[in-house]
């Protein structure tokens, strides 16, 4: 005989009642209506949107070449979560900061980033290669979750600065902060959660669930939809289609409004799909189907916009083929920066340890500088 | 006798361990359908079903916590840390709990669990998969911490700290995964103890102590040596808590001088704790100062530079010349 669940606790835990995924264009590119969230951008919005998502597209393909091709260690693919990156980054205000994890190609090209700017993370020339601006972009962190945590103290300091909250909007900012399905299971993530919930913290949890953690369904993290996790944690959480870059806009607009006018953060769950690997090193087909990721494909964020734009007369195939030529200028352009990345010297290394490098690392440096040339000599 | 790479040793260890004993499973990230992402575990799933090969969250805090109670519970968890720099997570239940349930409970609980942590670099990664953080560990009382260094060993230690009634962490070399080697995998019984140490090379002018990926560095620094007529020792300390000493104490006074190489950095490394015993031991033996090759005592590099930061067969000859020039 079973324990009986009384109703309302039940009620709390169905899965399928309200599961409401926000959609504003479907996967076969017509507008459909939300009660909640409308696209405040312009049609041009929408090209350029597009334009962005086929460049991070062939940016993509081009890093998971050169991986190929030995001249990069790894590559972190983003393809088919380009709506989620770059519906999300074009809601970003001039004060807010964003805090990225390793999968962000599309934020970085949105915030109009250069790659060969960050690509020596993946060719190992640089542990962590960061653009010096936008000065508002914190550098990637690769382990799991954990930028969480610093993104809510960011915002902790945006309140002590008097960075939210004010009557005019243009004084207020909020962090968002990417991670992804695998990383709410990690501690410093439902910490994360505990901090900003207590401090009602102008802070905006972006999770792109790509369905994936390397291997791993998101059903072995959670029985429940990610996005519900919030409300337990005393804060909204929406499950956005992450596959509609107008939706996406929407509800990340209205988060970070949200957000920057003090009443606390939100979890937005991007639904989408890793239609790649989990990097360079990993093969899917291992662990799930053909028949997945067919499903996923019709549902591709590229596709429904392209066709949106298409039968709307916004974009035509000459624009199509003009995108082309500058995605494969950007591909060639990546090719050949590649290999011209500095190479790094290891000596270079030692007066990054501390501010101030203590002596026994100045030793180090001149012990490993007399060994190289040592080299030198005897050739 | 089976010709094996340590990682298919590895999985031979854990097929056995797991087939001798309905008490031991695995638990770890991606360590069932994909095989973990080295395939260390690679068809295990499939042979003894998902409770006893199981997928768990992605929360390193986690997998080691819930094994601390699977094994209180009677089971002998094995569980995986995916790579080296993603232990720090667990280092709170692996440091206040792991190693000290025995001592807080005054002898009447152990935790029978091992945990493998595939670490060190040479392998072109980015950040968090090139660490070495051995002597977090080992200088931890009460864990045991083992390395191995070739198949065979990597095919009976693994099955040894299983085996063992208290905690284990167990390295794996990542960069020698592919390695190959003989490996009796009939035999009923291990060769040696998990604690003890193996001279992997007899030599008499010098000894180099080292463990893990470093061992088959020095045996070819050993090597080269010998075309220069200089006869080096070669012992592969195999466990880092405890340390084997009398074999170590035993080579010393044998050569007189002794070289520790190392991965990990040079600070508060294994080569400090070996040259504090040594010297306190074999003093008057000592025909040298005890020198230390190992990594910088940097973040581990780019990986484009790791070639300068990993100890090779030129620095450990160029510290060999160092301690015969005195």
């Amino acid at each position: 005989m079973g324990v009986a669940l009384p109703e309302a606790v039940a009620a709390e835990l169905a899965t399928s009642a309200d599961d409401h995924l926000i959609q504003l264009l479907t996967p076969s590119g017509e507008l459909v209506a939300d009660e909640q969230f409308h696209y405040t951008g312009s049609d041009q919005d929408l090209v350029e949107d597009l334009r962005t998502m086929l460049l991070t597209r062939a940016i993509d393909t081009e890093g998971t070449a050169l991986q190929r091709k030995g001249e990069l260690g790894l590559w972190v693919q983003s393809l088919g979560q380009e709506a989620a990156q770059i519906g999300s980054a074009r809601a970003f205000g001039s004060n807010d900061l964003i805090v990225p994890s390793y999968r962000e190609l599309g934020v970085y090209l949105a915030l109009g980033l250069d790659p060969l700017e960050f690509l020596g993370t993946f060719r190992g020339t640089a542990m962590v290669d960061w653009p010096t601006g936008p000065a508002n972009l914190h550098l990637p962190s690769f382990v799991i979750g954990t930028q969480t945590l610093h993104a809510v103290g960011m915002a902790m300091a945006l309140q002590r600065d008097g960075r939210v909250g004010n009557p005019n909007p243009d004084d207020n900012g909020a962090v968002v902060v990417y991670f992804g399905d695998g990383a709410t299971s990690q501690g410093d993530v439902n910490e994360a959660f505990v901090f900003a919930a207590a401090a009602n913290a102008p802070v905006v949890f972006f999770c792109q669930n790509n369905q994936w953690a390397i291997s791993e369904p998101t059903t072995v993290q959670t029985p429940v939809p990610l996005y519900r996790r919030a409300s337990g944690f005393g804060f909204p959480g929406v499950r956005v289609d992450g596959n509609d870059v107008l939706a996406v806009r929407a509800v990340t607009e209205w988060a970070l409004e949200r957000a920057r006018s003090g009443a606390g953060p939100v979890l937005i769950e991007a639904f989408t799909y890793r239609m790649g690997a989990h990097t360079t090193s990993d093969d899917p087909t291992k662990y799930r189907s053909a028949d997945e990721v067919a499903e996923w494909k019709a549902k591709d964020p590229i596709d429904r916009l392209r066709t949106y734009l298409l039968a709307k007369g916004l974009i035509d195939d000459a624009w199509l083929d003009g995108v082309a030529a500058e995605a494969a200028t950007q591909a060639e352009r990546l090719r050949t920066g590649c290999v011209q990345l500095v190479e790094p010297d290891l000596a270079d290394s030692f007066d990054l340890v501390y501010t101030d490098t203590p002596e026994h690392l100045h030793r180090q440096r001149a012990e490993f500088e007399a060994y190289e040339a040592s080299f030198e000599v005897n050739a | 006798m089976s010709t094996l790479t340590m990682a298919k040793a590895l999985n031979a260890g854990l097929r056995r361990a797991l087939a001798n004993d309905p008490k031991v499973l695995l638990a770890g990230e991606d360590i069932g359908a994909l095989g973990g992402v080295f395939r260390i575990t690679e068809g295990l799933q499939a042979e003894f079903g998902r409770d006893r090969v199981v997928d768990t969250p992605l929360a390193e805090s986690g997998i080691v916590g819930t094994a601390v109670g699977l094994a209180l519970g009677g089971y002998k968890p094995v569980v995986e840390i995916q790579f080296d720099g993603f232990v720090y997570p667990a280092f709170d239940q692996i440091v206040s709990q792991v190693s000290r349930l025995h001592f807080r409970s005054h002898g009447r609980l152990s935790v029978p669990m091992v945990v493998r942590i595939p670490y060190g670099g040479g392998i072109g990664a980015i950040e968090h998969h090139s660490e070495s953080p051995e002597a977090y560990f080992a200088h931890t009382p009460g864990l045991k911490v083992v390395t191995c260094a070739n198949p065979s060993d990597a095919y009976w230690m693994i099955q040894q700290a299983i085996a063992d009634p208290d905690p284990v962490i167990f390295f794996e070399p990542k960069r020698r995964y592919h390695d190959k080697g003989e490996v009796d995998v009939d035999a009923s019984a291990a060769p040696d103890s998990l604690y003890q140490a193996r001279i992997a090379r007899h030599g008499t002018d010098a000894t180099l102590l080292t463990y893990g990926p470093m061992v088959r560095t020095c045996l070819d620094a050993a090597a080269a040596a010998e075309a220069e007529g200089r006869s080096l020792e070669v012992i592969d300390l195999r466990s880092l808590s405890p340390i084997d000493d009398a074999t170590v104490f035993a080579s010393v006074r044998r050569t007189g001088r002794v070289v520790v190489v190392h991965e990990a950095a040079r600070t508060l490394g294994m080569g400090a704790e070996l040259a504090a015993r040594i010297q306190a031991e074999c003093f008057y033996e000592l025909q040298a100062p005890v020198l230390r090759v190992t990594g910088y005592d940097l973040p581990y590099p780019p990986s484009r530079t790791e070639h300068s930061f990993l100890p090779d067969l030129d620095r450990v000859l160029d510290a060999v010349d160092q301690s015969l020039a005195h």
